[in-house]
């Protein structure tokens, strides 16, 4: 069986999914349904009082018994605000520890500020927290976040809710083949392609959220993002073959041809 | 009375209103929420015993779609 391993847990989908942007409940829990997900984000946010008290919640909306929460600290600037988030969600969530870290550095681009995250991650890592970290494509970074203690590293690969696709494959090599966590791409996914490349390229999962809750129909991109996944894994573990790139190699016989017609 | 900072809103609530009283009166007691009180965290277990001060600042927070 080819598990998806981090921290203590497993899992069979190497397909994360966030629940922001949908539609509806109905739609957010209906997507991670057909993605095939067994993790998906959660943000941490202000209670509605008043009016809207009663409204329906999200939780009440995913299969908690087959689905692994991952509170994010989406928004959070500082280190301080991320921790403080993830001490809120572990009250929240009665004990889970597998949290999401992700510390912005700018409203703009939405890039990490990596050195608020490597504060942060250590902090959390001292807490007891299972620590899978949003980083920028920095080997070095990316290193230093694995040395720390957290037990997944998830460069991005394009800008979050961008859909530019995987712009520094070289840059994710390079940190698949130096960390021995996995290695997730969070946020840049655009469409199927850009999920088979990322899983191609030796990544352990990818976690994508406006790629299925912004397309057309966000139910059949969820199943297209899950059949891309496993097909990138498959072809990721069936080795591909080297590329020849100026000898053409015929894939039929070369013996056994006609020979050249006599007729004038 | 007594005033209370909840989610940014000043509440007036009644003097000696456990935390317990106040998340039913908000009808949020149904919820999976936590909450914590001038920046500490209060597990549930303490809601029945924790009774509000004038000018405490509560955050009560819960999970919702994101990514």
């Amino acid at each position: 069986m080819d598990l998806l391993k981090i921290g203590t847990r497993s899992f069979e989908s190497r397909l994360i999914i966030g629940t922001g942007k949908y539609g509806s409940f109905e739609e957010t829990g209906h997507a991670i349904q057909e993605s095939g997900a067994e993790i998906v984000t959660v943000a941490i946010r202000r209670t509605n009082l008043g009016q809207n008290s009663s409204e329906a919640n999200l939780l009440d909306f995913i299969d908690l018994d087959h689905t692994t929460l991952l509170p994010n600290t989406a928004g959070c600037y500082t280190s301080d605000e991320a921790i403080r988030t993830l001490r809120l969600a572990r009250e929240l969530l009665d004990g889970h520890d597998l949290v999401k870290l992700e510390v912005l550095g700018d409203p703009q681009t939405l890039f990490p500020n990596v050195s608020e995250t490597l504060v942060a991650a250590e902090q959390l890592v001292k807490d007891g927290f299972q620590v899978m970290v949003y980083t920028s494509d920095d080997p070095i970074v990316a290193k230093q976040l694995e040395d720390l203690g957290c037990v997944a590293i998830m460069p991005l690969a394009s800008l979050i809710g961008s859909g530019m696709g995987i712009l520094n494959p070289w840059n994710l090599s390079i940190i698949i083949e130096n960390l021995k966590v996995p290695v997730i791409v969070d946020a840049g996914v655009g469409t199927a392609s850009d999920a088979v490349i990322a899983m191609e390229l030796g990544c352990d999962a990818v976690l994508m959220n406006t790629a299925i809750a912004a397309a057309q129909d966000p139910i059949m991109m969820a199943r297209a993002m899950k059949n891309a996944v496993q097909a990138g894994r498959d072809a990721f573990r069936a080795g591909r073959m080297p590329k020849n790139l100026y000898h053409a190699s015929p894939s039929s016989p070369t013996a056994g041809m006609m020979p050249p017609s006599s007729k004038k | 009375m007594i005033a209370a900072h909840i989610n940014g809103t000043i509440r007036q609530v009644e003097t000696g209103t456990t935390i317990f009283n106040l998340v039913k009166d908000l009808d949020i007691a149904h919820k999976k929420i936590a909450l914590e009180i001038n920046g500490e965290i209060i597990p549930h277990s303490q809601f029945e015993s924790r009774i509000l001060q004038d000018g405490d600042q509560i955050e009560i927070v819960t999970a919702v779609g994101g990514g």
